[in-house]
């Protein structure tokens, strides 16, 4: 009836996976019993679960990403605190337990941190930033959002009921196969990847679709702003690399559930190819996540150094250039897996050649605050913050491309030091600082400054003491994911990278403080015009919050810097003679419909519950089924009350000083 | 948001149906990646019989043959299907939807015959590498086939309930591509898969 | 379905045209495999042309693509998934025979 589930599914294995599954359980009764308290739900429910208006799905995607951030730091510093004790000793963590916390640390940052949070900001941002009203599909996004919700629930559902993956987040057979783990860590990650990988390539078709066909007149694909065309080039990676890691995992979940070989030691299995397949998704993966966050670089860049973006069309190319070579480098992550000198030498001299167009970029940056007047924002720091560390980072990367040097570190600490240093500046400070420039517009008031610095510098010095030391401990012979040394040597250097780790964790309460105090100073930082910063693109025209159609006029583009244009020839607030009807997506509950449906899906085949997975398959079928025969799927808003609402801006534009 | 109630619902705008037909064709273009990972990784494992059963000795021309005809020439019938809805013939279209119908569901018939013909014989998908490829590159597209049938259904009732609406029009194209597309697979399938094994 | 950019008298033609070319380029394959007249090596390679030529007319017969009329997102979606698939599936072979080929499988 239940499968595999027992009682025994519940962590007794450890005093720390208990109390981690305590905690879990206590946060979600917690919430629960907040909003029923406050009696939140018809407003939940109404305003934001059902709402298929891209900037609320936006926000519960950044939300998502942040509880999912503080998730994986938690694992961050267990791991840290435990390899900083673990000299001769057994630490505080047992091997089983210490193997799912450096696995799910992977495998949220990756999936459930860095992929929401990207999806969330494009969702916000990127219409406004183009002119448009909503997404091409805004249905499809709320269902892509139930979908990566429902791989997250997975994750954080494994630490109370079973235990997670200890194969690492790559899940790398024969290790992960049957055989050797029998368990069911190995099928909530592949489920919980699964899932919220079909709604990763969901809303890269949104994306790609909005972008090619919902542009304001006039605005040419060269006069994108560069975030638009990052995430014009993100898109097209998440739905042609996703699909090799659907494949490779459901192949792996062939292997364990139906006992097939294709991963297998005996019986013809070829365990080498699911390295091939992993790493033909996992190399633009690095792309998918890296190439939104140059893309809000450029934009901060350009608005506080107040200058046009210095090489847009290269920035362009280079962009483009980068997606497609993205494609041509998987090797490089398993140079050490006996391939020939040639093999190794394609994929080598390839992975050189991509820095070549980033290297385009950082000059790109540079010159655009070459004489520029630069205002130390928090997010103008952050990009700082990223171009002195990205490089470092680069340099190391150029280092590993080569095979000869990759023998020598592959696997060890340097690597782990090597892909901190490209994502968290590369990617995780974009999103910082793309969450510090556009919080106003999402909530309408800013972020208090002082803590945004506070953070910043918090999370920088502490990236630097926590990594710094790993380059030279992968050099001193230590490989990635020890539980337990005897070195002695390296305890200093672990100790080292543990009290960064403790920094970083100030830089996180800095942020959660950040958003405290301004929340609580909301009425003396709210943004009248709907311009804080003397913005440069579109996305600034729209009052903070946006009002739910945007633009109550579709505006007409004649520069990259569309409104920076307007602001010039003055043209920015003329006042319509007249508003026409609206057409908005009408909210629907079909989207977390099926995001449960998911879950109930991915939790049955996980715990082999075959009843309850057929059944929720055929609920998923039906759900869609039924959404299809749904043609009036749009509501009108009349002229009269958008005259209203824009009325109420223009009186808030005066008061702003912006007329 | 006080506007999302009260207000009167609309059709959407016709350029609408033009960005749903661009989204699921790249679609497709994902689903092509998918299958084009599964070809690779048949050709990978073609050699991997582990002492069990090769292509050799498991396919038959006449049968592939047949499952090619049918899939083919469902393809053509869905063609008249599209023709009939330029035509605006609402009772043509289903008739051409139901004929293609029983063509993908005679080829999903033939498929699963084969393959329950390979299980009796011990030939199933947990006998060898190369057989789990088999059955899983094979199986993949069949599955889509069954798709594409419950597809073909459900237009068939959304025909006869709503006629010939835009919405519906805009279903059948997408439907049309997607049926098509599968059909361009089944050539990769023949030709990769079938035939160098029966050379 | 103006997106296809056909004419519709046009349209009609294509479907029966398509049928017969795939019938067509089914059977010299089908018949090579069945009569084994020409050597392994040279069949791979007549069957591998008919299943390219075949993809090209379901594409231009029933899925209706021009290279000038056709939208060009949709074109230039296909022309980079065919691509990648080169590039994917040529990569792959190219890596896992390289080590069969050194694990002497």
């Amino acid at each position: 009836m239940l499968g595999r589930l027992s009682t025994d599914a519940l962590p007794f294995y450890s005093w720390v996976a208990l109390s981690g599954a305590v905690i879990t359980v206590v946060t979600f009764i917690a919430v629960i019993g907040l909003i029923t308290r406050f009696g939140k739900w018809g407003y939940l429910w109404r305003e934001w679960l059902t709402s298929l208006d891209h900037k609320r799905i936006g926000i519960m995607y950044v939300l998502l990403a942040l509880v999912m951030l503080l998730r994986g730091f938690v694992d961050a510093a267990m791991m840290r605190a435990q390899q900083a004790v673990a000299h001769n000793s057994d630490g505080y963590l047992p091997p089983e337990h210490f193997d799912q916390i450096f696995s799910s640390h992977g495998t949220i940052m990756v999936f459930f941190m860095a992929m929401p949070f990207l999806t969330g900001l494009i969702n916000i941002i990127m219409p406004q930033q183009i002119g448009a009203r909503d997404v091409a599909f805004p249905f499809l996004n709320s269902a892509s959002l139930g979908l990566t919700a429902a791989g997250a629930g997975l994750v954080l559902i494994s630490l109370v009921i079973g235990r997670f993956s200890t194969a690492g987040w790559t899940g790398y057979p024969p290790y992960s196969g049957v055989t050797t783990n029998p368990g069911v860590g190995v099928d909530y990650w592949i489920w919980a990847i699964q899932l919220s990988g079909i709604g990763t390539t969901l809303s890269g078709i949104n994306f790609i679709v909005t972008i090619l066909k919902r542009r304001a007149p006039g605005m040419t694909l060269l006069r994108m702003p560069l975030f638009c065309w990052t995430t014009l080039a993100s898109s097209t990676l998440m739905i042609f690399a996703f699909p090799a890691l659907t494949v490779a995992t459901a192949l792996l979940a062939l292997d364990r559930v139906f006992g097939m070989h294709f991963f297998t030691n005996a019986d013809g299995g070829n365990l080498m190819n699911y390295i091939n397949l992993f790493w033909i998704w996992g190399h633009p993966e690095v792309y998918i996540l890296i190439l939104p966050a140059f893309g809000i670089y450029s934009q901060v860049v350009a608005n506080f150094s107040a200058k046009s973006l210095f090489g847009y069309k290269s920035l362009v190319f280079a962009t483009m250039a980068i997606a497609l070579l993205s494609f041509t480098v998987w090797l490089h992550h398993f140079f050490t897996m006996g391939a020939s000198a040639n093999v190794n030498a394609f994929f080598g001299i390839a992975t050189m050649v991509i820095a070549v167009p980033t290297g385009v970029k950082v000059f790109d940056w540079l010159l655009t605050m070459f004489r520029g007047r630069i205002t130390f924002h928090p997010a103008m720091l952050w990009t700082l913050g990223f171009i002195v560390t990205f490089v470092i980072g680069g340099m190391t990367g150029v280092l590993l491309a080569l095979p000869p040097a990759d023998y020598l570190m592959h696997n060890s600490t340097f690597l782990v030091a090597h892909f901190h240093n490209m994502l968290i500046p590369g990617a995780l400070f974009g999103y910082l600082a793309g969450y510090m420039y556009w919080f106003p517009k999402a909530f309408g008031f800013t972020l208090d400054q002082r803590w945004g610095k506070r953070a910043f510098w918090c999370w920088i010095i502490g990236f630097y003491l926590a990594f710094m030391p790993l380059y030279a401990l992968g050099f001193m012979g230590m490989a990635r994911r020890m539980e337990h040394y005897e070195i002695a040597a390296w305890q200093p250097f672990l100790v080292t990278a543990a009290l960064g780790a403790t920094v970083i964790a100030i830089g996180l309460a800095c942020l959660a403080i950040q958003l405290l105090v301004s929340i609580r100073n909301r009425a003396n930082n709210r943004d009248l015009t709907g311009d804080p910063w003397d913005g440069r693109t579109l996305e600034w025209l729209t009052t903070s919050p946006p009002a739910p159609y945007n633009f109550a006029l579709i505006p007409h583009v004649h520069h990259f810097d569309a409104f920076h244009e307007m602001k010039l020839r003055g043209v920015a607030y003329t006042r319509p003679t007249r508003y026409e009807d609206i057409l908005l997506p009408r909210n629907t509950g079909a989207g977390v419909v099926l995001g449960g449906f998911a879950f109930i899906f991915g939790f049955a085949v996980v715990w082999h519950i075959w009843w309850a997975a057929i059944a929720a398959l055929v609920g998923i079928l039906v759900t869609v089924i039924a959404r299809s025969f749904c043609d009036r799927i749009e509501f009108l808003v009349p002229a009269s009350e958008i005259e209203e609402i824009e009325n109420r801006r223009f009186l808030n534009l005066s008061k702003g000083n912006a007329l | 948001m006080r506007l999302a109630t009260g207000a009167a619902s609309l059709l959407p705008e016709p350029e609408a149906y033009e960005q749903r037909a661009l989204g699921f064709w790249l679609y497709l273009m994902s689903d092509a990646i998918i299958f084009a990972l599964l070809f690779a990784t048949y050709l990978v494992m073609v050699d991997n019989t582990a002492g069990g059963p090769g292509g050799q000795s498991l396919f038959h021309l006449a049968h592939t043959f047949g499952e090619t005809l049918l899939l083919l020439t469902s393809s053509l019938t869905f063609g008249l299907a599209s023709l009939a809805l330029d035509a605006g013939s609402r009772s043509k279209v289903i008739a051409w939807l139901a004929v293609t119908f029983l063509f993908g569901l005679g080829f999903l018939a033939m498929e699963l015959f084969e393959f329950r013909d390979m299980l009796a014989v011990g030939a199933g998908p947990q006998r060898s590498g190369f057989l789990s490829a088999f059955f899983t590159l094979v199986g993949t597209h069949g599955l889509h086939v069954s798709a594409g049938l419950l597809f073909i259904l459900v237009m068939i009732c959304q025909v006869a309930v709503k006629g010939l609406a835009a919405p519906v029009a805009s279903r059948l194209l997408r439907l049309g591509f997607f049926w098509h597309f599968l059909d361009i697979v089944w050539i990769g399938i023949f030709s990769v898969v079938y035939l160098p094994a029966l050379l | 379905m103006k997106d296809t950019g056909a004419p519709e008298k046009r349209r009609s033609n294509t479907y029966a045209a398509g049928y017969v070319l795939a019938l067509l380029l089914t059977a010299i394959p089908f018949g090579l495999a069945a009569t084994n007249l020409v050597p392994r090596a040279t069949a791979l390679a007549i069957i591998a042309i008919a299943a390219i030529l075949q993809i090209l007319v379901h594409l231009r017969y029933f899925l209706h693509l021009r290279l000038r009329a056709t939208a060009p997102e949709r074109i230039l979606a296909l022309a980079f998934a065919g691509i990648l698939i080169l590039i994917m599936i040529g990569g792959s072979l190219w890596i896992m025979f390289d080590l069969h080929h050194r694990m002497w499988i």
